[in-house]
C-alpha cells in the first residue's frame, strides 16, 4: 500500500501548478474564487489556454491527438485547476460527445468535429433530459422520422446546461417506438441554428442562467448526422454515462471549498473571537473534513482501480453521492457563516461599496442554493442509490 | 389541556389568510418581493387597515391580542403565503415602543414605518458585542442587514450610551441609509450613523430588547411552520402527479419515508413553537424560544432541501413556488440568531 504520487505524477503535478501561476488571467481567478457566474469569453478564454499546452485534451488517447493521461493524472490536473481558481472546463464536447465519436462515429465524424472541439469552433450541448423523461430516461419521445436523406425531428428537450452558448447540440432521439423503451433511441448530431430550433432559457432558483428549454419543430437534420447505428442510442448512452462518472466526486473542486471555508471563518469576528474558534462551527467543519479526507481515499481507490479495469464500475455511484453530499455541505457551512450578511441579494452594487459580506463572499447563499443541483443532475443521487441497489441484490 | 384555537384567533387567522391569499399569490409575490422597494407598499397599507398590527399589541397598550399565540397564529398565515410585508420589524418597533412607554397609535395605524437597527457586521446577534456608540444625542456606528430598512421612516436604533445598551429613535433623513433586496425577497438596509442626531427612548434597554427580540425569534419559528406546511403540502402534490418508470413516483417507498421523516420534524417544530408561544413573556421565554429557534433552524434547511431534492429539477427552478419557499426556510436561519447561536443559549441558560 503506497498513497502517494509517484516521482513522476508529482512532476506532472509541479508543472501544472507553474503553468496555471504563470498564465491564468488572474481578474478570471478572482471572479472564479468570488464564485461570480462566469460568461462563455471566461471558459473559452480557458479553453485556449490549455489548447495552446495540449491540456485541453490531455484525457485523450494518443491516437486522437491527446496526451493519454490516465485517470490519477487527469484527478492531479483538476486538483491543480481548482486550487488555481482556474474555471472548470466545459465537459459536453471535450468529455462526453468526444469519446464517444472515438468510439462510435466514423472516420468523417473525428476529423470533422474533434478539432472543432479543441480549437473552440464548437461549444456543444448535451439534449438529454425532457419534461417527462427526468430519471426515466429512456422514456424520452422527441421523435426523428427519416425523410430521404433528412430525418425531421420534433419534440423538446429541458436542463440543456449553456445551450445560450452552444453552436451544437447532440442529442438522443426515438426512431422507433415499437419494443422496449431503450431499443429505439438513436444519437443525433444537429446545429443549433437549424430552421425550427428554439431555445428558452429557464432561470435557476438563486436567480441565474445556465439552463434552457430546446424545442424542435419539424426541424431537419441530415442523416449522415447520426453516429453508430439507428436504434443503438443506448448503447452509446449507457458508455457515455460511464465516462461522465469518471472524477464524478469533485474531489479537487470540494477540497479547495474547503480551505476557502477555513480562511474565511479565521477572517470573521463572532462575540470577540475568529469564528473558526466558536466550538459549534469547528465541529461542523472538522465533520465535513473528516468525511471528505475519506471520501479522498475512496475516490484514489475507485481511480486506481478504473485504470486497471479502463473504466469505472458501478461503485462510481457512491463517489456521486458522498462527493456531492460532502459539497453541499460546505456550501451550507460558507453560507452559515456569514449570518445574516448571506441574505441580500448578490449584485455589484452590494460588492462595490457596502461591503455587507466580506470581499468574495456576496454569492455564498447564491452558490448554496444553485449547488443544490449536484444531486439531481447527472443522474440524481436516487437514481445513483438504484444502480447501487441493483448490483447488491440482483447481481 | 386545550390545543384547539380560541375563537377570536382563528377568526384572525381566517381572515389575514383569505386576505393573503388573494393579493399575494405566487406570481404577485414573486412580483413585489424581488423588485425595489421589494414588497408591495399599498396592499401593505391594506394589511394595516385591517389591523394586523393590532393583533400583535396587548389591550392594555392600545391592541387587541399580544399574546404568543396572537403572534404566531399571524406569522403562520404570514409564512404560509411567503409574505414579502415588514411585519416583524413592526412587531419589534412596537414592543420597543410600548416598553419605552411611547404612543403606539401611530405605528398602528400605519402613519409611521419603523425598522428596527439592533445587529451589526460583527455583533449580528449578540447584544454585548454592540459597537455603535451614542454621545450627547448622537449616534456613530454602523448598523447591518436591518430587516425592512429599505423604505422605513425611522429606525429604533440599539446604542450604547454611559456603558449599557440604550434604545434611540433616529429618522432616516439623518443617517446614510444603504437599502437593497434579499435572496429570500423582501428587503434591508445598511444604517451607517455619524455623528446622526437620535432621540433617547429608553436608557439600560437589554431587557427591551431581549423581549423584542424573543417576541421577533417566536415570529420567525411561526412563519417557518407556516411555510413548511406550504412546502410539503405541495411537495407531496408533486409526487401523486409526477411519473416516471410509468407510474407516480408517490409510490416509491424510498421517497415516501423520505416525507414521512420531514412529517415528523414538521411537527416536532410545530410543537416546539407551541412551547416557545406559550412562554413568550414569562421567565420561561429565553429558553423556551432558543429552543423553538434552534429546533426550527434545523427542520426548516431540512424540508428546504428535501422538496428541492424530491422534485428534482424543477425545484432549482425559479419558475417553481417550491424554490422560493426553500429559500425563505433556510434564510431564517440567518435572523436574529441561527442554530449554532441558539444552541449555545439553550446550553448556557440551562436552570
Amino acid at each position: 500500500m503506497d498513497l502517494s504520487y509517484s516521482a513522476q505524477e508529482k512532476a506532472f503535478q509541479i508543472q501544472i501548478r507553474e503553468f496555471l501561476a504563470d498564465n491564468l488571467p488572474q481578474d478570471l481567478a478572482a471572479r472564479v474564487a468570488a464564485r461570480k457566474p462566469l460568461g462563455k469569453q471566461d471558459y473559452e478564454t480557458f479553453h485556449a489556454l490549455l489548447n495552446s499546452k495540449g491540456w485541453l485534451n490531455g484525457h485523450w488517447p494518443k491516437a486522437f491527438g491527446g496526451q493519454g493521461w490516465n485517470a490519477v493524472e487527469q484527478h492531479i490536473f483538476d486538483e491543480e485547476s481548482f486550487a488555481a481558481n482556474a474555471p472548470r472546463t466545459i465537459p459536453f464536447g471535450l468529455r462526453m460527445l468526444a469519446p464517444v465519436l472515438m468510439a462510435f462515429g466514423s472516420p468523417e465524424q473525428q476529423s470533422e468535429y474533434l478539432p472543432r472541439i479543441l480549437d473552440g469552433t464548437d461549444w456543444w450541448a448535451q439534449g438529454y433530459s425532457e419534461p417527462g423523461a427526468g430519471s426515466d430516461l429512456a422514456s424520452l419521445k422527441t421523435r426523428a422520422e427519416r425523410d430521404g436523406d433528412d430525418y425531421i425531428i420534433n419534440g423538446q428537450k429541458t436542463w440543456t446546461s449553456y445551450a445560450q452558448y452552444a453552436n451544437r447540440i447532440f442529442c438522443l432521439v426515438r426512431t422507433n417506438s415499437d419494443g422496449k423503451p431503450q431499443e429505439g433511441i438513436s444519437f443525433l448530431l444537429m446545429d443549433l441554428d437549424t430552421d425550427g430550433v428554439e431555445i428558452r432559457p429557464i432561470r435557476t432558483i438563486e436567480g441565474g442562467y445556465e439552463v434552457n428549454e430546446v424545442f424542435f419543430t419539424n426541424a431537419r437534420v441530415p442523416a449522415k448526422n447520426l453516429v453508430g447505428t439507428e436504434n443503438d442510442g443506448w448503447t452509446i448512452a449507457k458508455y457515455l454515462l460511464l465516462h461522465e462518472r469518471t472524477n464524478i466526486a469533485g474531489v479537487g473542486d470540494t477540497m479547495d471549498a474547503l480551505s476557502k471555508v477555513k480562511s474565511q471563518a479565521a477572517a470573521i469576528t463572532r462575540a470577540g473571537r475568529p469564528l473558526i474558534q466558536n466550538p459549534h462551527f469547528a465541529a461542523r467543519l472538522a465533520q465535513i473534513e473528516i468525511d471528505l479526507e475519506a471520501m479522498k481515499i475512496t475516490n484514489l481507490r475507485m481511480l486506481s482501480d478504473a485504470q486497471k479495469k479502463g473504466a469505472p464500475g458501478p461503485e462510481a455511484s457512491m463517489l456521486k453521492i458522498k462527493g456531492t453530499v460532502i459539497r453541499q455541505a460546505i456550501n451550507d457551512l460558507a453560507r452559515r457563516a456569514l449570518g445574516p450578511a448571506a441574505a441580500p441579494f448578490p449584485s455589484e452594487e452590494l460588492e462595490g461599496n457596502l461591503g455587507v459580506a466580506p470581499d468574495g463572499h456576496a454569492h455564498d447563499a447564491a452558490a448554496y442554493f444553485n449547488n443544490r443541483k449536484i444531486s439531481i443532475y447527472g443522474g440524481s443521487n436516487e437514481i445513483q442509490r438504484n444502480i447501487l441497489a441493483k448490483g447488491l441484490f440482483q447481481p | 389541556m386545550n390545543f384547539e384555537m380560541t375563537d377570536d384567533r382563528r377568526m384572525l387567522s381566517d381572515s389575514l389568510t383569505r386576505f393573503l391569499s388573494k393579493q399575494y399569490g405566487i406570481e404577485h409575490r414573486n412580483k413585489v418581493a424581488y423588485a425595489a422597494p421589494f414588497h408591495d407598499p399599498a396592499k401593505w397599507d391594506e394589511m394595516v387597515e385591517l389591523g394586523i398590527l393590532y393583533a400583535l399589541v396587548r389591550e392594555d397598550q392600545g391592541g387587541m391580542g399580544g399574546g404568543g399565540f396572537d403572534i404566531a397564529c399571524v406569522f403562520e398565515a404570514l409564512g404560509q403565503h411567503l409574505c414579502p410585508e415588514p411585519v416583524l420589524a413592526n412587531l419589534m418597533a412596537l414592543r420597543l415602543l410600548a416598553a419605552a412607554g411611547a404612543d403606539l397609535e401611530p405605528v398602528l395605524t400605519g402613519q409611521i414605518h419603523y425598522a428596527v437597527a439592533i445587529g451589526e457586521t460583527e455583533a449580528p446577534y449578540d447584544l454585548q458585542d454592540i459597537r455603535c456608540e451614542a454621545t450627547a444625542g448622537r449616534l456613530t456606528g454602523r448598523k447591518s442587514v436591518v430587516y425592512g430598512g429599505y423604505d422605513a421612516e425611522r429606525f429604533l436604533v440599539a446604542a450604547k450610551h454611559n456603558g449599557a445598551l440604550a434604545l434611540f429613535d433616529l429618522a432616516a433623513r439623518d443617517a446614510e441609509i444603504a437599502g437593497y433586496g434579499m435572496i429570500d425577497g423582501g428587503n434591508a438596509a445598511e444604517v451607517i450613523c455619524d455623528n446622526s442626531p437620535a432621540t433617547l427612548l429608553l436608557d439600560r434597554a437589554e431587557t427591551a430588547f431581549e423581549a423584542a427580540l424573543d417576541a421577533g425569534r417566536l415570529a420567525l419559528c411561526a412563519e417557518a411552520i407556516g411555510a413548511m406546511d406550504t412546502a410539503f403540502a405541495a411537495c407531496v402534490d408533486y409526487l401523486k402527479t409526477r411519473k416516471q418508470f410509468g407510474k407516480p413516483i408517490a409510490s416509491f417507498q424510498a421517497l415516501q419515508h423520505r416525507m414521512i421523516d420531514l412529517q415528523i420534524e414538521i411537527e416536532q417544530a410545530r410543537s416546539i413553537t407551541i412551547r416557545a408561544a406559550d412562554a413568550l413573556d414569562t421567565p420561561a421565554a429565553p429558553r423556551a424560544i432558543a429552543m423553538a429557534k434552534n429546533l426550527i433552524g434545523r427542520a426548516a434547511r431540512l424540508v428546504a432541501e428535501e422538496t428541492i431534492q424530491l422534485q428534482g429539477g424543477i425545484g432549482v427552478t425559479w419558475e417553481y413556488p417550491g424554490a422560493h419557499y426553500a429559500k425563505r426556510l433556510v434564510m431564517i436561519d440567518h435572523q436574529l440568531g441561527d442554530t449554532d447561536y441558539h444552541l449555545e443559549r439553550v446550553i448556557a441558560l440551562a436552570s
